[in-house]
């Protein structure tokens, strides 16, 4: 990386928000042909980084070069003309138009009269895709492609619009790994062509396999620069963390013993179960003081099951006992009286982000504390003893929600489950998007569930949350369960081996 | 950690000034505006700011308060209710129609004792509220829709049972609270009141008022909580419902006849009253005081408007431009809480 050959050379560059220091001299260069990986806990700077290369944030210190001429975007779209894409997390595709619609949006060829020509869209997208080595009809209509088609098809629009440099936000997280193979191998053709990626991801062993130089952030500095072949997991691991905070990555990559419960009584109990196209034939039990842990890639129907549990999603067959009893989980109400919580994967829809703490802890109790007034006293009280016990801050239970950081927004929506603990407890990704610090915290309360007798079920599409929580692990492909383990040794290999 | 506390403390509440501040701007702004047009009124016309004319102003807005309590709800749960006015026309005229009427009213009515005539009344605009409430939950038909079409059929019962002409005699007791007075205070302005008081009571203190908040503030999140938001949803329309049908019955003793129509500008003063006083057309915000503030603001403004020389084709121009700034209002407060850091 020496800077004659860098493309784009990014040198002290800082900024800060509201007196909040985001950045602190970072240096950053890439170079033609180069996958540059980008790694960092939550809040290490690296989203504030690729805004400020992406036109976003147009205010910063510190100088950036292009092609060795000094630059300073005003805006996305000025990125854009000097041939900088970005390729997000949440896709920008639009699902009713065509794959080729898709790959020329905003900018189809036009014949005479100004209207559209149809036939050279198609061809020319055609070329394009083929040139990638993109295996897809460019007249297939963009919804009905699996999401990892999606996401190339949005990455060809990306290059097909003149970038040279293309940024990828946690391009992996959402693909199965033969998409990932796919995706790498059009990575890979890229490269060779000598266009430069920013390869930014939480997902480690894909960082290492694809890039050639890794960059590490960690509270808003560049902690280290090197090559990904001289590098693993542990030093990255321990440069992003900054301390031996790594025992809990450790126990992802190591082997797990699972330790079953096999006589204690079946909280959950569920046969048969099948709903529409999401998933079917599933049987499912779940003991109490047991975390069952629900794997599966997304879109295998393991969050819809989980919408099943709490009345959210009609299952077309299929009967569900709760305790022992058969429960008709008709509405999210009817689950809640028959023993069941749910914590929803996204926190938006888990949360009322300007209500104050203590009315976002005590909505799931309002029936169980009063029957017509309010009680607020009472109310306070339960959350203060919440917010004490599972460490929230700030530790004001009159604070909006939405002040809060995101972490300790998950831990309110946990704790509005606890006062009256449900028989049955089903987590819907619960560590999605946190950093090591949060997911810890999550684990040890989640432990702490179990422990009480509460019957837990745990599902995800990340490997890692699954192995770090679960006591006995399902695996969900293509809407049927199809395989368990139980009382055995379990690892992230064998576990995506059977996914 | 007390460190961290004091470090916090200061930035902390110079945030919450800031916050408290854009959070209240949907509170203040129709409180100005309620105290600019005071102001100005009074400064403008010697007649406007005495007692006889607050008594006017307080009679004149009591039976949109009745109807903009039930809205009040409705619009809480980021819900609409085009139907209120039809309805309180519809169950105006049920009344009526239940009601024994002069030889010279030509309208083929069924005379109950006076008790039964109400009852049925409330029964209607209860049933209606029920059809409304099931179209909205267990159909799925946005309540825009709903509502327009039990707007129309509201208006239907009364073209029914009126058939163009005009019934006069209400229940002794309707025409009591319609026309009558305690003492110096009009009844429709203790029963506006007493509704008031009721919406806010429930509003604020009790289970279900929390939930409409809850259900209006966030609608999913509501759901994943197991709260019963169709029930909420359901129940609200039914409040609605039933608050026009007393503001109609009210209102039909209050007017003095029983007629096609008599209800139409009810429909625009109660969503205005609402919305001018600042609850969230996004639902979750706002409240009854707010309605109260808004009720002053479109009430002082008719009223006022009288006491000083304009014409009079002018005055529904001005009042559609203060909805419209209240509109304006309404949605940049809304915007300025959703821009709000989350840290």
């Amino acid at each position: 990386m020496t800077s004659s050959s860098a493309v784009l050379e990014l040198a002290n560059i800082s900024k800060v928000f509201g007196g909040v220091e985001a950045l602190r001299d970072v240096d950053f260069a890439l170079a033609a042909g180069e996958i540059h990986g980008l790694i960092g806990e939550n809040g290490a700077g690296k989203s504030t980084l690729m805004k400020i290369i992406a036109g976003v944030h147009a205010e910063y210190e510190g100088t950036m070069r292009l092609g060795g001429a000094v630059v300073r975007f005003r805006s996305a779209r000025d990125a854009r003309d000097a041939g900088i894409g970005m390729v997000h997390q949440e896709l920008s595709v639009v699902p009713d138009l065509t794959v080729a619609e898709n790959v020329f949006l905003g900018a189809q060829p036009t014949g005479r009269l100004g209207l559209v020509d149809w036939r050279r869209m198609r061809r020319e997208a055609d070329d394009h895709l083929r040139g990638l080595g993109i295996a897809v009809n460019p007249g297939a209509s963009m919804g009905s492609l699996p999401l990892g088609l999606q996401q190339l098809v949005e990455l060809s629009r990306v290059l097909f619009s003149g970038a040279r440099t293309i940024i990828l936000d946690e391009p992996t997280s959402a693909l199965s790994p033969p998409e990932v193979e796919r995706l790498f191998g059009v990575l890979e053709r890229l490269r060779q062509a000598g266009r430069s990626i920013i390869f930014i991801s939480h997902f480690l062993d894909d960082v290492l396999r694809i890039a050639d130089l890794v960059t590490v952030l960690r509270n808003g500095r560049r902690v280290a620069t090197a090559a990904a072949a001289e590098i693993d997991k542990r030093w990255v691991i321990e440069r992003m963390i900054g301390s031996t905070h790594d025992q809990l990555e450790e126990s992802y990559t190591g082997e797990i013993r699972l330790e079953s419960r096999p006589d204690a009584p079946l909280v959950l109990d569920a046969k048969g179960l099948a709903s529409g196209r999401a998933y079917r034939d599933v049987d499912l039990q779940v003991r109490a003081g047991e975390i069952l842990g629900v794997y599966g890639f997304m879109g295998c129907g393991q969050l819809e099951l989980a919408r099943t549990l709490f009345g959210k999603l009609a299952a077309d067959r299929g009967t569900i006992r709760i305790g022992g009893r058969p429960a008709h989980l008709r509405s999210t109400a009817a689950a809640r009286r028959a023993g069941i919580a749910f914590v929803p994967e996204s926190r938006r829809s888990m949360l009322f982000a300007h209500e104050p703490i203590y009315k976002n802890m005590s909505i799931s109790i309002l029936s169980r504390l009063s029957r017509l007034m309010l009680k607020p006293t009472l109310e306070r009280r339960i959350a203060r003893e919440r917010v004490a016990g599972l460490h929230i801050r700030p530790p004001s239970v009159e604070s909006p929600l939405g002040t809060l950081s995101g972490g300790n927004q998950q831990k309110v929506g946990l704790a509005k489950w606890l006062t009256f603990p449900p028989k049955v407890l089903v987590l819907s990704e619960p560590t999605r998007g946190m950093d090591v610090g949060a997911k810890s915290d999550v684990v040890r309360i989640v432990r702490g569930l179990r422990d009480q007798g509460i019957g837990i079920l745990v599902v995800s599409t990340e490997p890692e949350t699954v192995l770090a929580l679960a006591d006995r692990i399902l695996v969900m492909k293509k809407g049927a369960i199809t395989h368990e383990f139980a009382s055995e040794a379990v690892s992230k290999d064998r576990l995506l081996a059977v996914a | 950690m007390t460190t961290e506390e004091t470090g916090t403390a200061p930035t902390a509440r110079a945030v919450g000034m800031l916050g408290w501040l854009r959070n209240q701007l949907r509170n203040i702004a129709p409180f100005l505006t309620l105290l600019f047009l005071v102001v100005f009124f009074a400064l403008a016309s010697s007649s406007f700011a005495t007692l006889d004319n607050l008594s006017n102003i307080l009679t004149q807005i009591s039976v949109t308060a009745i109807m903009a309590v039930g809205l009040t709800f409705v619009i809480l749960c980021a819900e609409i209710d085009l139907s209120v006015a039809s309805v309180a026309n519809a169950t105006g005229i049920i009344v009526a129609f239940f009601t024994l009427q002069d030889a010279s009213v030509n309208i083929a009515n069924l005379p109950l004792p006076g008790a039964a005539a109400i009852g049925l009344a409330l029964l209607s605009c209860f049933v209606i509220g029920w059809v409304t409430a099931f179209g909205i939950t267990w159909i799925g038909i946005p309540s825009f829709i709903m509502t327009l079409a039990m707007l129309e059929i509201g208006a239907g019962i009364s073209a029914m049972l009126v058939r163009g002409q005009i019934a006069y005699a209400v229940p002794s007791l309707v025409n009591t609270l319609g026309s009558g007075s305690l003492g110096r205070v009009p009844w429709i302005i203790i029963v506006a009141a007493a509704t008031l008081a009721i919406g806010h009571v429930v509003l604020t203190y009790t289970r279900f008022g929390r939930y409409v908040y809850m259900v209006g503030g966030n609608r999913e999140a509501a759901e994943y909580s197991g709260v019963n938001v169709r029930a909420i949803i359901a129940a609200v329309m039914v409040i609605s419902a039933v608050c026009s049908g007393i503001a109609g019955m009210l209102g039909v003793a209050h007017f003095g006849s029983a007629q096609q129509d008599e209800f139409d500008n009810y429909l625009l003063d109660s969503i205005s009253a609402v919305v001018v006083g600042g609850t969230s057309l996004f639902g979750g915000q706002g409240g009854i005081p707010n309605t109260i503030v808004g009720l002053f603001v479109l009430g002082v403004l008719n009223n006022g408007l009288d006491h000083i020389n304009i014409d009079s084709f002018l005055k529904i121009l001005i009042r559609g431009l203060i909805l419209l700034a209240a509109l304006i209002i309404n949605v940049y407060a809304q915007r300025l809480r959703a821009a709000r850091p989350l840290a």
